[in-house]
């Protein structure tokens, strides 16, 4: 019996998706899909143009962070001009990206968790939303809101506007940063990592009462990828490519990233949009042959790469994030997405306090100038949500023959799957496939876990939708809910 | 030079035979949009955006190759005249790629400051969405096609000023293309000067320097008045 309904406000994810629960026979889930609907095509049309516009184009593939795309860009426009950007360039940029981390985890927590996590899963759908925290916890909200304001005035500050900035590009940074503005920076820093204190104690005092979900949401091995410094580091800007596996266990200490292509692949199915990427040397021949290159980027995957954050507030915090898995071993539970994310932007704010007082962050050289010298490049930095790769291959004029953008969402595409079908299978088996709005929030906040941007990853645009279908096992619809 | 009277919206005005009609709304004061035409080059009449209305002829003109004359009856900003120059702007974003949020001209180019002037909010034609090549074979400089509305300044500029006609238009409507020497990609010109009047002139992101990123680009026109007052008063004649 097929059944609609539909739910009104618009769902807290970024995109346009549907999720397909597949029943056996017995009316059990045996597979959940994740389908992403939408194309855009960046690749394709952007050849044809020359690289030194690239950060301006591909920032607009996303309002959230195109920081991230920028960063990525221009330094995939550094390595075709062979150049070493001024010392100085590259702490603005540095802290142009912790700016972005700050925003676009506040974001994340605040605006699109927290209603979870403090009205409740099974709350009033039609409260369970920014405006109703606003009414129940108005105090929070706001700081909340001020936290991202923080990250969005410093990209503005630097930048000279706080979406789509054209500041950085190939060589460095367009401007260099001044005193006053140095200054307006250091003056917003108190009140942010007050925000961010709070935001701890909430997230923990929270966490008490979901241990099912920590229990359930996302909690199966798989490898993790980001980037670190050379010593180990936590690491959003440059340094080398990290994988372990949930074990802990080191499958690549420090490869240089430019070399991504040996290490990751791309699959493709044919029912979404968004590609698969896998870690190569654990794929093997078969029709699901990459699903055992599965691994996660993003906060947590960062978090169980590196060996120390490098700050001392945010390896107090690591210390403690570390206590959520045996000694050794990699946490494993999406769930920790949450907290993995809260300690970065206290690992940002605290980079930030330290980069606004170093004697040569005024420096005025910031860019340097060169023609193409290398026709390919590779440029990858740490996105939110995860690592970014740019590959531009140009002509000797500088004109982009071949573009391949490689982006975070994509990379916890087999991970977010299989996060679905877990909470699936825990809440809707045994019961007739029927559907209830609580089970549709947590497999919404399952797939919210790693704060997906699906307009990014499939370079995708509009609104996102959720469409769940329950199939059972001779295709007929059993159940489904639409929101629009 | 004789004095001839007129009317100008509503208002009587003289001018001096021989002048253009734009040169003379431009001394009173009246903001006329204009794309093609720039101080110091020949006129064209190609854009259009200058067209006025005068009384006892259904046709509009261009006021940058009219001639002021005796006893015109001239408007400027009718009803009629500002719809025309609603659907020309709309016409030049429709036939090429002009993407503004990305391109290196943005927030200094011509034709995006007269959309915005004359309250153009929406393309009401299909867009045409041409694939056009991007020419970066020159040293120092970038020709977008994508960008071009053919005005011709660089055309005129570099014949004109810099005497060396390294470009010219080819094809015909919207097949219309500005081109380097014979057909062939900038960087082989040998007749180019690499002076850069043609980039300075250009009203949008067709010509750039090499390098710009996004809406890096500014071009300066100054220099124009600077030569030709230079050449007038023979500032440079060593002979």
């Amino acid at each position: 019996m097929t059944r609609t309904i539909t739910i009104d406000p618009v769902t807290r994810i970024e995109g346009h998706a549907k999720i397909t629960l597949m029943l056996d026979d017995s009316g059990q889930v045996e597979d959940a899909r994740f389908h992403v609907t939408e194309f855009r095509g960046f690749e394709k049309f952007c050849e044809g143009r020359n690289f030194w516009e690239m950060p301006g184009i591909t920032a607009r593939i996303c309002g959230i962070c195109p920081i991230s795309h920028l960063l990525a860009s221009a330094k995939t426009g550094d390595a075709i001009l062979g150049v070493r950007i001024p010392p100085t360039a590259a702490k603005l940029r540095r802290m142009l990206n912790w700016a972005q981390i700050v925003q676009s985890h506040a974001l994340s927590f605040f605006h699109l968790s927290s209603p979870d996590l403090l009205l409740g899963m099974d709350s009033d759908p039609a409260l369970r939303n920014v405006v109703g925290l606003i009414q129940k916890h108005p105090d929070i909200a706001r700081k909340g809101i001020r936290l991202r304001k923080f990250g969005q005035d410093t990209i503005r500050i630097l930048g000279g506007r706080s979406v789509h900035p054209a500041w950085t590009v190939p060589g460095g940074v367009r401007e260099p940063l001044s005193a006053e503005n140095r200054d307006l920076i250091k003056e917003m820093l108190p009140e942010a990592f007050d925000t961010i204190d709070l935001a701890l104690t909430l997230l923990k005092d929270a966490s008490a009462g979901y241990e099912d979900e920590a229990a359930h949401y996302g909690n199966f091995p798989s490898l993790y990828m980001g980037l670190v410094t050379p010593e180990g580091g936590l690491e959003h800007y440059d340094g080398l490519l990290r994988v372990v596996d949930s074990g802990g266990k080191i499958l690549e200490s420090g490869l240089d990233p430019a070399r991504y292509r040996e290490i990751i692949g791309e699959a493709v199915e044919p029912w979404t949009y968004l590609k698969f990427p896998y870690y190569k040397p654990y794929a093997y021949s078969g029709p699901s042959y990459y699903k055992m290159g599965m691994y996660r980027v993003g906060p947590l995957a960062r978090l169980n790469v590196c060996e120390f954050a490098g700050t001392p507030k945010a390896d107090e915090e690591l210390r403690a994030f570390r206590q959520l898995a045996p000694q050794g071993r990699a946490v494993n539970t999406a769930f920790h997405y949450h907290y993995a994310r809260l300690i970065e932007i206290l690992f940002a704010l605290e980079k930030i306090a330290e980069t606004v007082e170093d004697p040569h962050i005024l420096d005025e050289r910031v860019r340097s100038r060169a023609d193409v010298n290398q026709l390919v490049g590779v440029g990858v930095s740490e996105a939110p949500r995860g690592t970014l790769f740019h590959e531009y291959h140009v002509n000797e004029e500088g004109v982009l023959q071949k573009v391949n953008l490689i982006i975070a969402t994509g990379q916890n595409n087999l991970a977010m799957n299989r996060t679905v079908q877990q909470i699936a299978r825990h809440h809707i088996n045994g019961n007739g496939g029927k559907l209830t709005e609580g089970v549709l929030n947590r497999m919404e906040h399952g797939i919210r876990l790693y704060d997906p941007c699906l307009s990014c990853s499939t370079h995708a645009a509009g609104k996102m939708p959720m469409h769940v279908e329950v199939v059972a096992a001779d295709g007929e619809v059993v159940d489904e809910i639409i929101r629009d | 030079m004789p004095v001839v009277t007129l009317t100008v919206n509503d208002e009587l005005v003289s001018g001096q035979s021989g002048q253009s009609l734009l040169s003379l709304l431009k001394e009173l004061g009246i903001e006329m949009p204009t794309l093609c035409h720039l101080e110091g080059l020949s006129d064209r009449g190609g854009c259009r955006l200058c067209m006025v209305e005068l009384q006892g002829s259904k046709r509009l003109f261009a006021a940058c190759v009219t001639p002021v004359q005796e006893g015109m009856v001239v408007y400027t900003h009718t009803e009629r005249l500002n719809n025309y120059r609603r659907m020309i702007l709309e016409l030049l974003f429709a036939e090429r790629n002009h993407v503004c949020a990305v391109c290196v001209q943005n927030g200094h180019c011509e034709l995006q400051t007269q959309a915005a002037k004359n309250g153009m909010d929406s393309v009401r034609y299909d867009y045409l969405v041409p694939d056009l090549p991007m020419d970066a074979s020159h040293e120092r400089y970038v020709l977008d096609h994508n960008r071009c509305i053919l005005c011709t300044r660089c055309v005129r500029v570099c014949d004109e000023i810099e005497g060396a006609h390294v470009w010219d238009l080819m094809g015909r409507g919207v097949n219309s293309r500005v081109i380097a020497g014979l057909n062939q990609p900038w960087g082989d010109s040998d007749s180019c000067t690499k002076c850069g009047k043609c980039v300075q002139v250009c009203p949008t992101g067709a010509l750039t320097l090499r390098g710009s990123t996004v809406a890096e680009m500014e071009k300066q026109h100054d220099f124009l008045k600077w030569i030709l007052t230079g050449r007038e008063k023979k500032q440079w004649d060593y002979s």
